[in-house]
């Protein structure tokens, strides 16, 4: 079922994960599972209004400030989170824009005693009005994608189609909350943390103190689950923690409790998507004109980024003979969204995937035909002009999902508003960063051997669950023809190990695997048939580095926002089948089956626990995980109350890779933990829709939305 | 105001001075250096600080050190035991949990494992299975697909009379 190549040692197989004997007997150690002693522990003091201007800040009695560390404003050397934009402060400058907005910083020894001083800190404000919703603010950025005159397409065609569709916001819930401690040795800082970026904390520490790259030094600890939410938001966490760290001249902790995290961190992006579709009578599509909107909070942290990705997904995986794609982000007064596992592509595949079923409903036609007809092919062109170079494979993927999931006598025997339905959708999720990203990071990897015949992998790359250890060891062992025993892994500081560029995008396995492959590779030429031991004994040391390099022909144009998007793209067909309870409208979500094209897949044990774990987030994202904004912010940021999916709602998941191998991946792997967050939420929103005979266009359909 | 408060902890007896009303769960992470137990909520609801007292799992965060005077307290560092040769061997669902891709971050882990082993030796408590015995329990990586089959993998093998079920 998952063909591996029989000439491999490790490629292919499913060897154990590196850090699982630590991880299963609670040696692994987490941030917060550090000890420290004589540390401070520390608390962030937030705005309680989403707009406005600070008036006065009160240190209430019977609390002994003087035994306090207490940083404002103007303990900040440059005021500035370090990101996309110099826009976002460390503290808040006097004008509050967003609820939970951080205003100032304390410590104390006793962690009892910084909860009481917290609630004796009373901040009045100046209020304003807040923006809470997408359109009425200000346009942070705008893409436009134009291919082929669109309207001529529209004029041609049969039928027009228009609906408008909206995804709701998703809170990460790693189960392990942000946290940092700081401690300052002379002029340098040391930073360990729950992260996936240790290069960015670099960077952020770096600008806003004014010092060398070579005074920071970050440490990744094991690290209790990111989806996106510890890629740029542990910038903050970790300034605060300096910051605190710098004024006492002691070790600080600063480790959130869930209600804080939920409360004031980064989510995913809520998005507006009006969606237009022509198409032919015989059902061939002819023209789409997209226009994609989300909220991205009150800074821009990395909205553009997410706006581009989901406005690059938005054509889906069907060929468009005309299409207009229009992205905008908004400023507005929500604390702001960040990263979050698919990063804008689930939800401009929300509304391509649930517009493709309503068309093909409105034609009578199968989803599955109507989509065989609309395929994309090799050789067929994006919206951006991307010609795509191999053959998707996706009819034989479609077929192979509809035989597992027995698509066609299910649809055949539940009627329409039976309780029962099942729904399909699928889509594509290009690998890496966007566009001409990939050559801007100029990531690099190094491999090292040792006297005692081991090497070390060097790579900024983090571990967090996803694997990065295991699958970096498989790969440089089997390219260096070692025993994988002799391939290590280290815990991250970033003192020891180049810039590999950020953990994120999927491109972990797939593109800086590709270069530990390719430094592996080299290190093998130059022992030239001796031993690691020999080489560094001769030679007094033995190192191989590399750096990315395009793949030849892959051109973009940031400017025309024109050209190859994403060196590769993987591949995913999505059944959902779902029961709807009669009395309280309840979803279950009873099966997700799939056929997945990640390419190579270097360990399937670990591939199945990506996709399956993304599945579920989707899942949930479309059922379940509503979050509730008051006033600004998030009300339900609780575990009580915000519902991710558990052991007894969890779908089954019926999985089947069907790989084609990229040969510009390491050993032919593509991306993999992202695209699976993709495609579950339309399959499920149209199985309920089926179901209960409905046209849903909103997420979560919780059941109080399905009822009103 | 503290007070002494005696339990068993991973067979051995222990003696804290604590609040009666500290979190057993800070008890184990501060006072017993234990840290293999986690926090990931501190409301109930994750089930992260899974231990297991007195037979039963039990979530730590919700409960004061007082309540354990006189139980038997077990954490996951409890969980190994010694070999014939002094090494330390892991317990069956250990174990399944490494080789069948059970835990990635692992934040999750030391509970989930806590939760399994107490329905391993008490499968009547939950008798809706592995799903509901682990209802408690918040995975956000895994989706639960291989978490179930480690659970069931362990249980084969127990059965199979595998040494260690304990
Ligand atoms: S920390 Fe105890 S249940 Fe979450
Ligand atoms: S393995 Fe990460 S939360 Fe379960």
């Amino acid at each position: 079922m998952t063909p591996s190549n029989p000439t491999y040692q490790y490629v292919g197989k499913s060897v154990l994960r590196n850090e699982g004997r630590n991880k299963v007997t609670g040696r692994a150690v987490y941030v917060d599972d550090i000890a420290t002693p004589g540390a401070l522990y520390a608390k962030t003091i937030r705005s309680t209004v989403a707009c406005g201007r600070i008036k006065d800040i009160q240190f209430g009695p019977g609390i002994p400030w003087d035994e306090f560390t207490v940083v404002d404003v103007r303990d900040i050397p440059h005021n500035v989170v370090e990101l996309i934009k110099a826009d976002q402060p460390v503290l808040c400058d006097g004008v509050v824009r967003h609820r939970e907005e951080p205003i100032l910083l304390i410590a104390h020894p006793d962690k009892g005693m910084v909860e009481n001083a917290a609630r004796e800190i009373k901040i009045t404000y100046e209020v304003e009005p807040a923006i809470l919703e997408i359109g009425p603010g200000a346009v942070q950025t705008e893409y436009l994608i134009v291919e082929g005159d669109v309207d001529a397409a529209f004029a041609s065609s049969d039928i027009v189609f228009e609906e408008t569709y909206q995804t709701g916001s998703q809170e990460h819930v790693y189960i392990e909350p942000n946290g940092f401690i700081a401690e300052w040795q002379g002029d340098r800082i040391v930073l360990h943390g729950s992260l996936q970026c240790p290069y960015y904390v670099v960077k952020a520490v770096k600008m806003c103190f004014g010092i060398e790259e070579k005074q920071v030094e970050v440490i990744q600890e094991t690290t209790g689950g990111g989806f996106g939410g510890k890629e740029e938001f542990p910038n903050v966490v970790a300034l605060h923690a300096a910051l605190l760290a710098k004024k006492s001249g002691k070790p600080v902790r600063l480790i959130y409790d869930r209600q804080e995290d939920m409360a004031c961190s980064t989510k995913r992006h809520p998005s507006v998507s009006r969606v237009k579709i022509g198409v032919s009578r015989d059902g061939v599509l002819k023209a789409l004109d997209f226009d994609f909107q989300i909220d991205a909070g009150a800074y821009v942290t990395l909205s553009p980024v997410v706006l581009s990705r989901g406005v690059l997904h938005a054509g889906g995986c069907y060929r468009w003979p005309a299409a207009r794609i229009r992205g905008r982000s908004f400023t507005t007064n929500s604390p702001p969204y960040g990263a979050f596992r698919g990063f804008g592509a689930p939800q401009s595949l929300f509304a391509t995937e649930c517009a493709i079923n309503a068309v093909a409903d409105r034609l009578g036609m199968d989803p599955a035909e109507f989509r065989r007809k609309n395929f994309l092919h090799k050789g067929d062109k994006m919206p951006t002009g991307q010609v795509l170079d191999v053959e998707p494979n996706l009819d034989a993927m479609l077929d192979r999902v509809i035989a597992m999931s027995g698509w066609a006598e299910k649809r055949a025997s539940m009627k329409k508003g039976s309780g029962r339905g099942v729904g399909l959708a699928t889509i594509l999720h290009g690998t890496g960063f966007t566009g001409s990203g990939e050559v801007y990071l100029q990531s690099r990897v190094a491999l090292a051997g040792r006297a005692d015949g081991k090497v070390d992998i060097l790579v900024g790359s983090t571990e967090i669950g996803q694997g990065t250890e295991t699958i970096f060891r498989q790969i440089a062992a089997e390219a260096l023809r070692l025993p994988m025993e002799q391939v290590e892994f280290h815990k991250i500081r970033t003192s020891a190990v180049p810039n590999s560029g950020p953990t994120v995008a999927s491109r972990t396995c797939s593109v800086v695997g590709r270069l530990v492959q390719r430094a592996a590779e080299q290190m093998f030429e130059k022992l030239d048939g001796k031993s690691v031991a020999e080489y560094v004994k001769a030679n007094g040391s033995l190192r191989t580095e590399t750096q990315f390099e395009p793949r030849p022909g892959l051109k973009w144009d940031d400017a025309t926002y024109k050209g190859s998007a994403y060196g590769a793209y993987s591949w995913m067909c999505n059944v959902a089948e779902v029961q709807v309870d009669p009395v309280t409208a309840t979803p279950k979500v009873e099966t997700i089956f799939a056929t997945v094209d990640i390419g190579t897949l270097i360990n399937p044990t670990l591939a199945y626990g990506q996709v399956e774990g993304g599945v579920a987030q989707a899942v949930g994202w479309a059922t379940s995980e509503k979050v509730t904004l008051r006033d600004g912010v998030m009300a339900n940021c609780q575990m009580t109350n915000y519902i991710i999916p558990t052991s007894v709602d969890a779908p089954d998941i019926q999985l089947e890779f069907m790989p084609t191998p990229d040969p510009f991946g390491a050993f032919g792997a593509k991306g993999v933990g992202e695209m699976p967050m993709d495609g579950p939420a339309p399959a499920v929103t149209a199985a309920i829709g089926h179901a209960i005979n409905k046209t849903i266009s909103a997420i979560p359909a919780t059941p109080e939305d399905l009822i009103s | 105001m503290t007070t002494n408060i005696t339990f068993q902890l991973n067979g051995r007896e222990k003696t804290v001075q604590a609040h009666p009303m500290a979190r057993l769960l800070d008890v184990l992470r501060q006072d017993c250096s234990l840290t293999g137990t986690k926090e990931g909520c501190g409301e109930g609801e994750c089930g992260a600080c899974t231990v297991i007292i007195d037979g039963r799992a039990v979530m730590s965060c919700m409960v004061p050190v007082c309540q354990v005077h006189g139980s038997k307290v077990e954490s996951i560092e409890g969980l190994e035991s010694m070999g014939a040769d002094g090494q330390t061997c892991l317990h069956l669902i250990q174990e399944a949990f490494i080789k069948c891709g059970g835990a990635q971050c692992g934040i999750c882990t030391p509970g989930m494992i806590m939760a399994a082993v107490a329905y391993l030796r008490q499968p009547e408590s939950a008798p809706g299975g592995v799903a509901e015995a682990l209802e408690g329990n918040l995975c956000r990586c895994t989706g639960y697909t291989r978490i179930f089959e480690s659970v069931k993998t362990a249980i084969d093998r127990m059965k199979t009379g595998a040494n260690q079920s304990r």
